[in-house]
């Protein structure tokens, strides 16, 4: 892969490296007194590690100037199993936060072990490590396709991959130190998002100089959703994380805003990373994988425009549904929660398109479970957001607010919709682009399937249930008029849900485990089909034609 | 509204420009007056400022990710002011760099925690949760008893939360060190300046029981205890529940 790049792109990437290799020496020696200085220490193994892989092929020949009549999806590849990698070690930590509420004595003596390090390893896991690196892989190969254009050049695509992952990384890496900013969902340390800000500007970067290269006359709304994922989480990252740190050598930070404002901020953010991550970056996904697998075109141009401005235009302003009852002013809360309940419209407008889009396909849902996992996830996002636009009526929400019923919506979205969107489009992705026949095994992913719709069933269903019981024993009056039940009746009453959800739990991540099997087994498989290249590449620039 | 769309699906930059106008206008329009609305935070004349032990027992508190738990967020319902006191108020959290109100409750809220319980519970349920509350699914956090609190840099915490807009005088941040050490060993000459600098009523003594070390047991132990005590505000105000 590093043979593919030309000696300046490779020359190139060994700079960048240096100058992280550098970074990190820094933040080691000057940060030596707190935690920032071990940070560092990740930073030096990690770049370390890249400079290494950069010497050994530094001098091998330059690559083929006929590659530029291809597609370049080695980024993609390495992306693709990155995200099955934090895919399993997000969820086995996800599994392993259950069990400790099931079971609290199931770790160790040590800070590192406990559940309020490990949960953030496990949220930033799944979102950041599985979901982003998804997020990244897939629209490297969407925005090349739909604007039959290749990548501008080979290093920033790398850059891009491997400076997100270097994220990731000092991300959890940090929170079993005690590294962590507290903001739910944007949890690492300032320097960790500075270093964010620089990596998210070449994503943008890189997109719009592709879609600039591009010989389709109109931008596909795969792409409207990508574009709407970059920017805006580049605009949420930057105004949630504005913080002053304690010293310029310290992982300690302390963030711009307090309170009321603060919080209002925090969920404007925490609530717009579901809409702009979860959501908008894997409609992206939906929009080109699933049409592609089902072999129709999307059913309606109109409902795509305005499920897509629906969703950028009021998603921004829902994030106060999260404080209902609180602190924050009566009228910042209504219009959250008037947003919330509209927003409904654009949402069922996507899910519907998705859904009409497999009507004649249906058959093929049946036979196909690689198609089938896309089915459900569409499925999946209208049952959530039906949900979300429910939990947020300020009367609800005052029962379902701080109970299990939250944690099964966010599940009904992230397992139900994000995942298995993902699982179904990287399926299709892989034998296309390592150019397979077929996947390594039809009956595995017939399996994950239904590991993973259990999974994901039972895990909601016991979150519901606890949730519910729980919001119902807190507001319980005895015929007295006083409180029925103790916080600890309602806590005893969770244990059961508890380790249901841990089965829940395990059986996605068993389903996961399959899908990484099956994967890497595909990618060893040593038969390439034979390869009709005019199919699958870029139409040539004007100039490059001239020059044949 | 579809011959406009098909010129705007034609351009990145108009793309561009109108995801991000679009995406622009809640936060805009939620946010931004929150800062300039003078009565969205309440004025009280008794609120004070955490001193910094209470400061180093907050980022404990943080660093072992005790919000995902706890809130500290009493809401204006019936139930939750008789179970936990009086509603949480803005003004409350003014101080708090970020807030902690958090978002779920495994474990009960923590608004109003302070002088609740001894400092003995608190140590004896930090140290083995299941010890006092047999149902408890809380971790036990051993190690805070036997690791030594960090003060040596506590002056370049206050000096950051003074820039974010904490009223930390000049004094208190030169002396925060001292003052750290004060709070927590009572017959120390440290300990007078913690009273002159933060209130006849700051809690000064040695909050895990050994007073020969200053464990980050004493610092967590200093910040529940003061937990919804840094101003009067709220029990002062009618406790009427608010519910529509």
């Amino acid at each position: 892969m590093i043979a593919q790049l030309t000696r300046t792109e490779r020359v190139s990437a060994m700079l960048v490296t240096g100058i992280v290799l550098a970074a990190g020496l820094v933040m080691a020696t000057a940060g030596r007194d707190n935690l920032m200085g071990l940070q560092g220490w990740m930073v030096l193994v990690f770049a370390g590690a890249v400079m290494l892989l950069l010497m050994r092929k530094l001098n091998e020949p330059e690559p083929d100037p006929e590659r530029l009549s291809h597609y370049y999806d080695d980024p993609t590849k390495v992306g693709i199993v990155l995200t099955l990698i934090w895919g399993v070690i997000g969820m086995a930590f996800g599994v392993w936060v259950a069990a400790l509420l099931a079971w609290p004595d199931l770790t160790f003596d040590a800070g590192w072990a406990s559940f309020g390090r490990i949960r953030p390893v496990h949220t930033s896991g799944v979102i950041f490590g599985f979901g982003g690196n998804a997020l990244i892989a897939t629209s490297f190969h969407v925005m090349q396709r739909t604007s039959r254009a290749r990548l501008p050049d080979q290093f920033s695509p790398w850059f891009v991959l491997i400076g997100y992952n270097l994220f990731c990384v000092l991300a959890a890496s940090g929170y079993l130190m005690g590294v962590t900013q507290l903001r739910e969902y944007a949890e690492p340390e300032w320097y960790a998002d500075i270093w964010l800000v620089i990596v998210w500007v070449t994503y943008f970067a890189l997109y719009v100089r592709t879609l600039a290269r591009r010989k389709e006359p109109h931008i596909y709304v795969a792409n409207w959703y990508y574009m709407a994922f970059i920017l805006v989480v580049a605009i949420l990252h930057i105004v949630n994380n504005l913080a002053v740190p304690v010293d310029l050598f310290a992982a300690k930070s302390y963030s711009l805003f307090s309170g009321v404002q603060d919080a209002m901020t925090q969920w404007w953010y925490g609530h717009n990373a579901v809409a702009f991550f979860l959501t908008a970056g894997f409609l992206g996904m939906m929009y080109y994988y699933l049409p592609k697998r089902a072999g129709r075109p999307i059913f309606s141009y109109r409902l795509s425009i305005i499920s897509f401005w629906g969703i950028t235009f009021m998603y921004m302003w829902s994030g106060s549904h999260h404080l209902h009852y609180t602190a924050l002013p009566h009228w910042v809360q209504t219009l959250g929660m008037a947003f919330s309940v509209v927003l409904l419209v654009p949402s069922w407008a996507s899910a519907g398109n998705a859904l009409m889009t497999l009507n004649g396909a249906w058959h093929k849902v049946r036979d196909d479970a690689v198609l089938r996992f896309m089915a459900l996830a569409a499925l999946f996002y209208g049952i959530s957001t039906f949900e979300g636009s429910f939990m947020a009526i300020r009367p609800v929400n005052s029962l379902s607010h701080y109970t299990d019923w939250t944690v099964g919506h966010v599940h009904a979205g992230a397992l139900g919709w994000v995942a298995m969107i993902t699982f179904g489009s990287l399926y299709a992705l892989v034998p296309w682009i390592w150019k397979r026949p077929a996947l390594y095994s039809k009956k595995l992913v017939e399996l994950h399937f239904w590991l993973a719709l259990s999974g994901t069933v039972v895990y909601i269903f016991a979150m519901w249930n606890s949730g519910i019981i729980q919001g119902l024993m807190w507001r319980t009056y005895s015929e007295s008029g006083t409180l029925a039940y103790s916080f600890v009746d309602s806590l005893e009453a969770m244990h059961p849900y508890y380790i249901a959800r841990t089965v829940g739990g395990t059986l996605f991540l068993l389903g996961a485990v399959c899908a990484a099997y099956n994967i890497f087994m595909t990618i060893r498989r040593p038969t390439p089909v034979p390869e009709d290249a005019s199919a699958d590449a870029p139409l040539p620039r004007p100039a490059l034609q001239a020059g044949e | 509204m579809l011959g406009w769309h098909r010129k705007i699906e034609r351009s990145t930059v108009g793309l561009v420009l109108a995801i991000v106008a679009v995406a622009s206008i809640g936060g805009a329009v939620e946010i931004a007056p929150l800062f300039t609305i003078g009565d969205t935070v309440e004025k009280v004349d008794d609120m004070r400022v955490y001193t910094p032990l209470e400061v180093a027992g907050r980022n404990v508190y943080i660093r072992e990710g005790c919000y995902a738990c706890h809130s500290q967020m009493i809401r204006t319902l019936r139930d939750e002011v008789e179970r936990y006191g009086p509603y949480s108020l803005a003004v409350e959290s003014q101080y708090d760099h970020p807030h902690l109100w958090g978002s779920k409750r495994t474990g009960p809220d923590l608004a109003r925690l302070g002088n609740k319980y001894s400092d003995a519970w608190h140590v004896a349920h930090l140290y083995n949760p299941r010890d006092v509350v047999p149902e408890s699914k809380m971790p036990a956090y051993r190690w805070l008893l036997r690791d030594t609190v960090k003060i040596d840099d506590l002056s370049g915490h206050l000096a950051a939360l003074r820039a974010v807009g904490v009223p930390y005088t000049d004094e208190m941040i030169a002396n925060a060190s001292a003052d750290a050490f004060g709070q927590a060993n009572p017959d120390s000459a440290q300990a007078s300046g913690v009273s002159t600098r933060y209130g006849m009523a700051t809690n000064i003594r040695s909050f895990d029981g050994d007073g020969s070390r200053l464990t980050e047991m004493d610092a967590l132990v200093a910040y529940l205890q003061i937990l919804g005590g840094l101003t009067d505000a709220a029990t002062a105000t009618p406790t009427e529940p608010a519910e529509e």
